[in-house]
């Protein structure tokens, strides 16, 4: 690892002006994605702003319809949360499926949207549940955020400070994970809201979390696993090949994935 | 060089360190506690795990300045007067460990389960939460016995704690 200078602010306007002032400075959170990269000499930022002690990116509340969770809340807090799991099952669900205990006791939700690892869980739920990401400056909805691997709107110091989900009336994550990083190889989150299904994918994609069009017409026709049959197969193209998986074998992953999404949405 | 100030195993500890500091190496060159390993360098084996203010965490991937004021436990916190604590004993009984090398995250990993998850604890639990943690020799059966034994000793010292 290289030198860095370290700060730890304790309000979200602090971590915002400093990252602005530190010269090449990255924000850290739970670390479990920015330490291992600098351990690797992949990232060597010269500062770090450690949003451990920002007590007020922490947290889980209702506001309105929507449950918003604070960006600095970790993913054993959101997969724990009551009100998250009477609100959004589904979403303690994934959470729950984050890596291992210890990774969970410390990756936070604003870390995971903000890095947008083509394997990530949260991607995929944010998109599907039409999530609104807030940051120090604006808000910006999921289907404009996630803009390409590891890529999002995000600019330069801006800070994630909030997520915010509508409550839809069904939802369930189903993932197919790489035993051994426990990333998804398939990830599809399903969510119905009203008459609208919204189906994304993650782990897949050569540009990382898409929603699948096709799948959600049909699916918002019939809401049930055969919603699906009769359709033609899902196309490779666009598809991640990798050692762990080729892109015929994710494709034919998105569809098992989904039908047993919505199984579990239907509580079959 | 800024300070940083911890509790371990109930001991008040306080150095300067270079900000790049893990915790892992914090507990392991400044401390002597040499009990917590590093298996790997991509957060995967779990051979580092410590407990920060009650939950598992891997030292290896948190900046020591990050866990200013933090109370942890490590390996060498388990122990009392001599005494293994009821999990180490399980391991010890339960033959479940080869070369050692990943069995302080392991028990630390199993202490936090049991934590979590209360003392009767079925196989497919323990494998289950068991994802952090790699051993490169043992086949895991006979830690997982061990966790389950260990869990019910633990529950059992609870008890006889609460009756008294
Ligand atoms: C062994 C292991 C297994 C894992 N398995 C999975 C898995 O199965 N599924 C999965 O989805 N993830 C997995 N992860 C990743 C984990 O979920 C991380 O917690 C997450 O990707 C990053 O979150 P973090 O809080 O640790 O962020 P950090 O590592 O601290 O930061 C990541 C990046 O986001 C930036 N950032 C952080 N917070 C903010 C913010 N509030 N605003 C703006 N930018 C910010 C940082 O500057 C950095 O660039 C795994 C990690 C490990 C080590
Ligand atoms: S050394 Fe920490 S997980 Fe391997
Ligand atoms: S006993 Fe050797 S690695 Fe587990």
């Amino acid at each position: 690892m290289y030198a860095f200078t370290y700060h730890r602010p304790d309000t979200a306007r602090k971590a915002a002006n400093l990252i602005g002032k530190v010269e090449d400075a990255k924000f850290l959170a739970g670390g479990m994605t920015l330490l291992p990269t600098m351990k690797q000499r992949l990232a060597a930022p010269a500062g770090l702003i450690d949003l451990t002690t920002v007590e007020e990116l922490r947290g889980v509340e209702m506001k309105g319809r929507n449950l918003v969770i604070g960006a600095m809340t970790r993913h054993f807090d959101v997969a724990n949360s009551a009100l998250v799991k009477e609100k959004i099952p589904a979403l303690a669900d994934l959470a729950g499926m984050i890596g291992d205990p210890a990774v969970r006791h410390r990756g936070t939700i604003g870390g995971s949207v903000a890095n947008n690892d083509p394997a990530a869980d949260y991607p995929s739920a944010c998109l599907a549940l039409g999530a609104t990401i807030i940051t120090n400056k604006r808000k910006l909805p999921a289907d404009e955020f996630f803009t390409g691997l590891f890529e999002t709107a995000l600019e330069e110091g801006e800070l994630v400070t909030k997520i915010s989900f509508p409550v839809p009336n069904r939802a369930a994550y189903e993932k197919f994970r790489n035993p051994a990083s426990r990333y998804a190889i398939v990830g599809v989150f399903v969510a119905k809201k009203g008459k609208e299904v919204r189906v994304a994918v993650t782990g897949a994609g050569a540009n990382g979390v898409f929603r699948a069009a096709k799948y959600e017409a049909a699916l918002t026709a019939r809401f049930h696993p055969k919603g699906l049959d009769g359709l033609t197969p899902f196309p490779a193209e666009g598809l991640n090949s990798d050692i762990h998986a080729d892109a015929e074998y994710r494709a034919h992953l998105i569809t098992v994935m989904t039908r047993r999404a919505v199984s579990k949405a239907l509580g079959k | 060089m800024p300070k940083v100030s911890m509790t371990v195993n109930s001991k008040a500890v306080s150095r300067d360190v270079d900000p790049r500091t893990l915790l892992v190496q914090f507990l392991r060159e400044e401390l002597r506690l040499t009990g917590t390993h590093v298996g790997c360098d991509t957060s995967q084996c779990g051979c580092c795990v410590v407990h920060v203010n009650g939950a598992a965490i891997k030292s290896c991937t948190a900046l020591a300045l990050s866990l200013d004021g933090a109370d942890v436990t490590t390996i060498e916190g388990l122990a009392h007067e001599g005494v293994l604590h009821p999990m180490q004993e399980a391991f010890r009984e339960n033959h479940g460990l080869q070369c050692g090398f990943c069995t302080p995250g392991m028990i630390m990993s199993a202490v936090d389960i049991v934590n979590r998850k209360g003392s009767d604890l079925d196989e497919a639990t323990i494998r289950h939460e068991l994802e952090g943690n790699i051993c490169r020799c043992t086949g895991y059966h006979n830690i997982v016995k061990a966790i389950a034994d260990g869990a019910q000793k633990m529950g059992a010292t609870a008890h006889a704690a609460a009756a008294e």
